[in-house]
């Protein structure tokens, strides 16, 4: 949050004196509040106003980076409570469980399982991010050995342990990957902060209740590390979501330090079913990083599905790729139909086809990701950008029939595209549901 | 170390509605949150979300195998479906939908409509949903006849929209029973059917709002937005905006091609069984996060994850 021109003021040398080229060391700092001019204009501030002035403009939720060359994740600086205000900025990182426990073969089995995965919606790689090795063994050399082996996996590596003497010798193994250091607690605080301040790694702060955390984060920056993740790990479900909230709060609104930095929580409790439920609330209620331990493909899905919606940015409307879909078996005798590439109407109109369950080919004009309407009274969707993209299809060479069916809400536009295309035109349904119906009585018959 | 205060203060709070009188041998009361969903002590967030499970009065066509297999033998018997729902799933409320009655779905008549609402207020003692068929025309010649079936149960019963709503309320305030407000994706368009409603002298306390829903991967997200905003309206003290929310979390989370697709259809998305259940379920969770209060859910499976979600932030319900 920034400062107000007369808390900046009191930072001043108050000499008047006229150098930054205001009248009075008041003028200037209101200037300076409103970002009309820099610090750097008046030459005798002090190096604390300098600091606090750099302290204020820094961001209320640190930027947290983990993970090495292309296996790097962000997470962090986030700026709003509700996604509709502006955006999510950091899609959480989804995190997958490798225990140190696991037997040789297991270990090798599951890895090999984590990294076949390649979700893919709307056009969109969603990536597992990373992998959180679990030090349940309670042997640090199997800790290491498995965190070396992780390596292997080219993912973002969390480094999840109590016992600095374990995170010592795994951090010998990877810390040229930068791993993320998960957790520092009160009574480790020293050791811990010294293992990640000497590893040049970010570092976990966990403790029961926000008021412990933000104690706890004060203490590791005193000691040197300022790349903090939170963990408010609390056995009470209720009181760890109410804590989400309440950090991102008063980092957000109240740019309280303590607490201005991204969190990590874990769903590794319960069935796959659970934990994708647990995962998926974690997603919306402010969670930067959430790992799981299932590797249920149809589980991962759900998450990483949860991910891409929340953070899709409200402003930007998904946008489809233009070109000639088939849905079913579609051959050359298969209706077409055309509608926009704003996602939603899109796969609405999919869906819809889909359910009639006759094959049928859909043409996704571009239409800047904008609805039927919308893009129809905004131009971007008439008889020259349907004929263009009919064009791009080849649509003439892949259905024999020389018809098209167009959405209800624009029947005003068949006669401007027949003259254009050539094509019998076909007015379909206003409404997407009406399109099975349709499909079955009118272009059947 | 002490925090500073949040800086959060709401004024408002989400309407409480009671559903459920009569013959009905429970109630379920919704709503009451004065604060963002989860985002305050328990106390602050008023009654745990309901869920309410389908059933349909006609046997309906093309559901997947998963989905079809949890009700099979029910499924052309709403009284025996309602049953299993309450006794063997544990729905909180049972929300008949009468799709059978719609011009392209089998077309039934009033009779059947008020045969089936009969049958399942005879069936069990939760409180019901009852839910026209999303045509118009023939819930203005159908809702009227389930209304006045149920009279003084004080259920739920729906759509009203913009452009169809005075029947409806008409009936609803002569019957004693409760009324929701469909707005497509719309927050205007949600004020303004709850003033068209409320202009009828319908109290706005006995209205549940109604957004349209989006499944997980289909536009959760708007969904999710709207109802987001729709909360801090109700929180800043808009009247208008206080009502409950209710999703159709089921409909729209099986139309989704990652619950439908079978094994064999996408083996990279795993088992078919509990796929589709998770996917309910997560669409389920992620809208409690935005502030639902009553989910319509389909799966079993999904009901027992969203219940189970719900026992662990609430505590096991007595």
């Amino acid at each position: 949050m920034a400062l107000s021109g007369l808390e900046i003021f009191k930072l001043l040398p108050k000499t008047n004196c006229k150098k930054c080229g205001q009248p009075t060391c008041l003028a200037f700092a209101m200037a300076l509040a409103q970002k009309k001019v820099g610090l750097d204009q008046c030459p005798d501030a002090s190096e604390q106003a300098r600091t606090s002035l750099a302290a204020a403009a820094a961001p209320p939720m640190r930027l947290i980076t983990f993970g090495a060359g292309p296996a790097a994740c962000k997470t962090g600086q986030e700026t709003v409570l509700f996604r509709h205000e502006e955006k999510f900025h950091s899609p959480t990182i989804i995190a997958l469980a490798l225990p140190d426990d696991l037997a040789p073969e297991a270990l090798a089995a599951r890895a090999k399982t984590i990294q076949a995965f390649a979700f893919e919606r709307v056009g969109q790689a969603m990536p597992i991010g990373a992998v959180a090795v679990i030090h349940r063994s309670g042997d640090a050399g199997r800790f290491a050995a498995a965190a070396d082996f992780a390596k292997g996996l080219c993912k973002a590596l969390i480094l999840v342990t109590d016992s600095p003497d374990a995170a010592k010798a795994a951090l010998a193994h990877v810390k040229d990957s930068r791993p993320l250091l998960c957790a520092a607690t009160d009574a480790t605080a020293a050791a811990m902060a010294a293992l990640a301040k000497d590893a040049k790694c970010p570092l976990v702060a966990r403790a029961a209740t926000p008021e412990a955390l933000a104690a706890l984060t004060e203490k590791l920056k005193a000691a040197g590390c300022e790349d903090l993740v939170l963990w408010l790990d609390t056995p009470d479900a209720w009181a760890g979501m109410e804590g989400l909230t309440l950090e991102r709060q008063l980092a957000l609104k109240k740019n309280f330090r303590p607490l201005g930095y991204p969190t990590i929580a874990f769903a590794t409790d319960g069935s796959p079913e659970d934990q994708a439920a647990a995962a998926s609330a974690l997603v919306c209620k402010f969670a930067g990083i959430v790992v799981v331990e299932t590797v249920e493909p149809w589980a991962l899905l759900a998450i990483l599905t949860t991910q891409q919606n929340i953070y899709t940015d409200p402003q930007k409307p998904v946008q489809v790729e233009p070109k000639l879909y088939a849905v079913g078996e579609a051959g050359p005798d298969s209706p077409v139909l055309f509608t926009t590439n704003f996602s939603l109407t899109y796969y609405t109109v999919e869906g819809d086809v889909e359910a009639s369950r006759i094959p049928a080919w859909i043409l996704c004009v571009d239409t800047e990701g904008t609805s039927v309407l919308t893009a129809y009274s905004g131009d971007k969707l008439n008889e020259k950008t349907v004929a263009k993209a009919m064009k791009a299809a080849n649509l003439e060479t892949v259905v024999r029939h020389r018809k098209l069916i167009i959405p209800g809400y624009v029947a005003v536009m068949s006669g401007k595209l027949e003259e254009e295309t050539g094509w019998e035109i076909l007015v379909g349904p206003r409404e997407s549901s009406v399109i099975p119906r349709y499909l079955q009585e009118v272009w059947r018959s | 170390m002490p925090l500073p205060a949040s800086g959060m203060n709401y004024t408002g709070s989400v309407n409480t509605v009671t559903l459920g009188g009569g013959r009905r041998k429970t109630t379920v009361t919704v709503g009451g949150a004065k604060t963002v969903p989860y985002g305050g002590p328990r106390a602050a967030c008023g009654h745990r979300p309901a869920i309410a499970i389908d059933v349909l009065d006609a046997p309906p066509e093309g559901w997947p195998a998963p989905l079809a297999e949890a009700y099979a033998g029910v499924l052309g018997d709403p009284a025996a479906w309602a049953r299993k729902a309450v006794e063997e799933f544990g729905a909180d409320l049972v929300c008949v939908k009468f799709d059978g009655v719609h011009p392209d779905k089998g077309n039934l008549g009033a009779d059947h409509a008020v045969d089936v609402t009969r049958r399942v207020l005879d069936a069990v003692g939760v409180p019901l949903v009852l839910w026209g068929c999303d045509n118009a025309e023939k819930d203005n010649a159908v809702m009227p006849k389930i209304s006045e079936a149920a009279k003084g149960e004080k259920v739920l019963l729906g759509t009203v929209t913009q452009d169809n709503y005075k029947n409806l309320t008409a009936l609803a305030l002569a019957d004693g029973h409760f009324l929701i407000a469909e707005a497509p994706l719309d927050i205007n368009i949600a004020k303004q059917v709850n003033i068209l409603v409320s202009d009828m002298g319908f109290p706005l306390e006995r209205l549940v709002m109604y957004q349209t829903t989006g499944a997980l991967g289909y536009g959760m997200e708007y969904a999710y937005s709207i109802q987001e905003r729709e909360r801090l309206a109700a929180l800043g003290s808009d009247k208008l905006m206080a009502a409950p929310l209710i999703c159709d979390v089921g409909t729209e989370a099986w139309g989704a091609k990652e619950a439908r697709a079978t094994s064999e259809q996408a083996p990279q998305w795993g088992d078919a069984a509990r796929r589709g259940p998770a996917w309910e379920a997560v669409t389920a969770v992620t809208l409690l996060q935005s502030g639902v209060d009553i989910l319509r859910m389909r799966h079993p499976t999904a009901v027992a994850t969203v219940r189970r979600y719900l026992d662990r932030l609430w505590g096991t319900k007595a």
